[in-house]
């Protein structure tokens, strides 16, 4: 009990003082999870929303894997890209391993499953509700998916949170991919993992309540913005 | 500004869903204006006519041919459903979301909108959000919002079955407005005192099979099948 | 679109590593010890190396090695070491310092070694008493020593009962296990005297010169990848076998302790 005590404490000391590592690795962590957020839903959002109103043939089975793609070990996911990145392997003279690329790389793969999958049941509901309508107003498939985004537009922002608290807090694929170096790729979770390694628990549950903190921030920071609980929106 | 005249025919139409026939054969031609009311007992095939009609219910059988080139067609219709579908917007937006999808410039587009809201009374909610609405003033924005892009055609799904005595007199006041602009309209009904109010023509519809087609007042003065007869005195048909 | 962003990748990576930087893999015991937090910045300073430190376990490092994605490593496993120049990965081993393993347990010391007079004979008396032992159990520099301890004293830890724990994880995290658990372990001093969390562990047994660890550097091969920073593995090189890293390696201590001794060969 006490160490969490001191952990707090740590926290706040670090903060209070602007501990500059701190600034370092929190800073890479935002850069990191933050543009890895932005690619999967650039990827996760349209192709949940096209699943949803499109029917062929094997879509219950590809919605099936994409749910099951979810579950995908990160720790997995990170050393299949360690292999892809490899020096030795087939994208090794692209030079990525060991940069916050590889690491942004990784996060994509883990958090885009999440983002559609959430996307998809959202869109679905939404586009049942709407279906009629669209197509009695003669509505292009194109005209379609943008309607449905842009009125389910606070489910999707919730797929993307969801996305990010998964990729912020992910510590297995980026210690392997990333290296965990020092000024290079060191964030916040792989800081985490070392202090708890070098049994300096106090410092680690100071980082950790900083992560925790900082999760919290960006998610009201978002809502905030999109005015979600605001009286009259949904 | 004179609009070219608009009929649709249907030739030995069936739609079978899950083997079942739910409507059909029917042969049947639709001129160009007036007030049509399909009448007929539950489960008669009244909205599966009107979808057949509107091109969203695909036919089994047989062929639904309209007078103008078929990508013409659905520009010129609008559809009413009996549970207004209301997009998760404010009222002005969810009026201005038909014409937009046409590309109708926004100045036009701001236009139109506060005149139907002003013929649906709906003018001091225009940013009001659509789906906290009651149910009549649901049922106004969608008519208003199936007007707005002036349709040639307009179809309606029992639009007032769920609705108070006020809102309904608000809705037909609205569709005579229509129907004296020269928009033709076929509508649906339970309600006999509607059809008497409303109908130039009526369709009489049981159990997937046309009976009737005719004038109204013939109709109401005097049915030519015994089934109609029954069913204008309130018997229960089956 | 997609071209225009692999592009931009490339640009900003090669960017990094026109910079003087050297990748290193290390073992988790060079980094646990805090040596490294003192050496680097020493290196950058006189170099102007950036050298980038990937901690690692001993096989982990080998691995990457092999792989050519670091440009040297540091480790502390003779026979591994060996083996990776000897099949063409690197192309010479040099020894730079050395440091020593010791016994930790719990002070109460239910098996009796402090009394040993080998670390053999220490083991050996862990395996009678079936107390609770942890084993790094990741082929590292120092399992690989602790097994070939236990080789010593002629007992096989494939025969051991559930008092022997495998935990294969890195030097700090099998240190978490011990003292979680108030087992025996095997540790290099250096990462012990910087330790956080002892708990009711102490240092039972050291001395024995069978418990001597040798670290050495080994430069990645440039014939077998040619894009290795061969040119500043050399000039790392040249550097911990200097004058000034033995100043610093020498010098270094935890509570007055000396951790590490200089000892490379011009």
């Amino acid at each position: 009990m006490k160490e969490i005590w001191a952990g707090v404490q740590e926290a706040f000391r670090l903060i209070f003082i602007l501990d500059a590592d701190l600034i370092e690795i929190t800073l890479r962590s935002l850069e990191v999870s933050l543009t890895a957020l932005m690619i999967a839903s650039a990827l996760a959002l349209p192709f949940g929303t096209w699943l949803a109103i499109r029917r062929f043939r094997y879509r219950r089975f590809t919605i099936a894997v994409l749910n099951a793609l979810m579950g995908l070990p990160p720790v997995v996911v990170g050393l299949v890209v360690y292999l892809l990145l490899s020096r030795s392997g087939p994208f090794g003279v692209m030079g990525l391993l060991f940069t916050p690329t590889a690491m942004i790389i990784a996060q994509v793969i883990i958090i885009t499953p999440l983002i559609a999958s959430i996307t998809h049941q959202a869109m679905r509901e939404l586009w049942s509700e709407y279906h009629d309508l669209l197509i009695s107003l003669n509505t292009t498939k194109r005209q379609r998916v943008v309607a449905l985004i842009w009125d389910g537009r606070r489910t999707l922002m919730t797929a993307a949170l969801a996305g990010f608290g998964r990729a912020i807090g992910e510590v297995g694929a980026i210690m392997i991919v990333g290296g965990n170096i020092d000024h290079a790729t060191r964030v916040l979770t792989t800081a985490i993992a070392l202090e708890t390694g070098k049994g300096d628990f106090a410092l680690a549950l100071g980082l950790g309540f900083v992560l925790i903190t900082l999760t919290l921030v960006v998610n009201l920071a978002i809502h905030a913005l999109s005015r979600t609980e605001q009286e009259g929106t949904w | 500004m004179v609009s070219p005249a608009i009929s649709v025919c249907l030739d030995s139409v069936v739609v079978k869903r899950r083997g079942k026939t739910v409507l059909g054969p029917v042969d049947l031609c639709l001129q160009a204006d007036g007030f049509t009311i399909v009448l007929g007992p539950n489960g008669a095939g009244k909205t599966t006519l009107l979808k057949v009609l509107h091109g969203v219910e695909r036919v089994s059988r047989g062929s639904v041919q309209w007078s103008i080139p078929n990508a013409q067609v659905r520009e010129a219709q609008a559809y009413v459903f009996q549970s207004p579908i209301m997009l998760r917007r404010s009222v002005r937006q969810n009026l201005a979301y038909p014409l937009q999808l046409i590309g109708i410039d926004k100045a036009e587009i701001a236009s139109r909108v506060v005149d139907w809201a002003q013929k649906t009374g709906l003018q001091d909610a225009l940013d009001f959000p659509a789906p906290r609405l009651s149910g009549g003033e649901k049922q106004k924005l969608a008519l208003g919002r199936a007007l707005i892009r002036m349709p040639k055609v307009l179809f309606l799904d029992e639009p007032c079955a769920n609705l108070d005595g006020r809102s309904t007199r608000e809705i037909e006041e609205l569709l005579y407005d229509a129907t004296k602009a020269g928009t033709r309209i076929i509508m649906t009904t339970h309600d006999l005192g509607q059809a008497r109010r409303l109908a130039d023509s009526v369709l009489f519809l049981m159990n997937g099979a046309l009976h009737e087609h005719g004038a109204a007042s013939n109709f109401f003065a005097a049915p030519s099948t015994s089934e109609a007869q029954a069913f204008l005195n309130g018997d229960i048909i089956e | 679109m997609i071209r225009m962003l692999l592009a931009l990748m490339m640009i900003t990576t090669a960017a990094q590593a026109q910079a003087q930087t050297l990748r290193l893999a290390a073992t988790t015991s060079f980094n646990n010890s805090g040596l490294s937090d003192v050496l680097l910045p020493a290196i950058k300073m006189d170099t102007g190396i950036d050298v980038q430190l990937l901690v690692v376990g001993t096989g982990q490092a080998i691995r990457l090695g092999q792989a050519g994605d670091v440009d040297a490593i540091l480790v502390h496993s003779k026979t591994a070491e060996e083996a990776f120049v000897s099949d063409g990965f690197g192309t010479h081993r040099r020894e730079i310092m050395y440091n020593d393993f010791v016994l930790i347990g719990p002070v109460q010391d239910p098996a009796m070694i402090k009394t040993s007079a080998t670390a053999a004979q220490a083991l050996q008396r862990i395996a009678t008493a079936e107390a609770t032992f942890v084993s790094r159990g990741d082929d590292s520099g120092t399992h690989k020593k602790e097994l070939a301890l236990w080789s010593e004293a002629a007992l096989e830890p494939e025969q051991f009962g559930a008092w022997y724990k495998g935990v294969g994880s890195g030097m700090g995290a099998s240190l978490n296990s011990a003292s979680g658990l108030d087992a025996y372990i095997m540790a290099d001093r250096a990462s012990w005297l910087n330790f956080g969390n002892k708990g009711g562990l102490g240092l039972l047994f050291s001395g024995d010169p069978k418990l001597f660890n040798q670290y050495a550097y080994l430069p990645v091969n440039p014939a077998k990848h040619g894009h290795v920073n061969a040119e500043a593995a050399v000039r790392l090189e040249h550097w911990l076998t200097s004058r000034r890293a033995k100043d610093i390696i020498n010098k270094y201590t935890i509570n007055g302790q000396a951790l590490f001794i200089f000892n490379s060969q011009p």
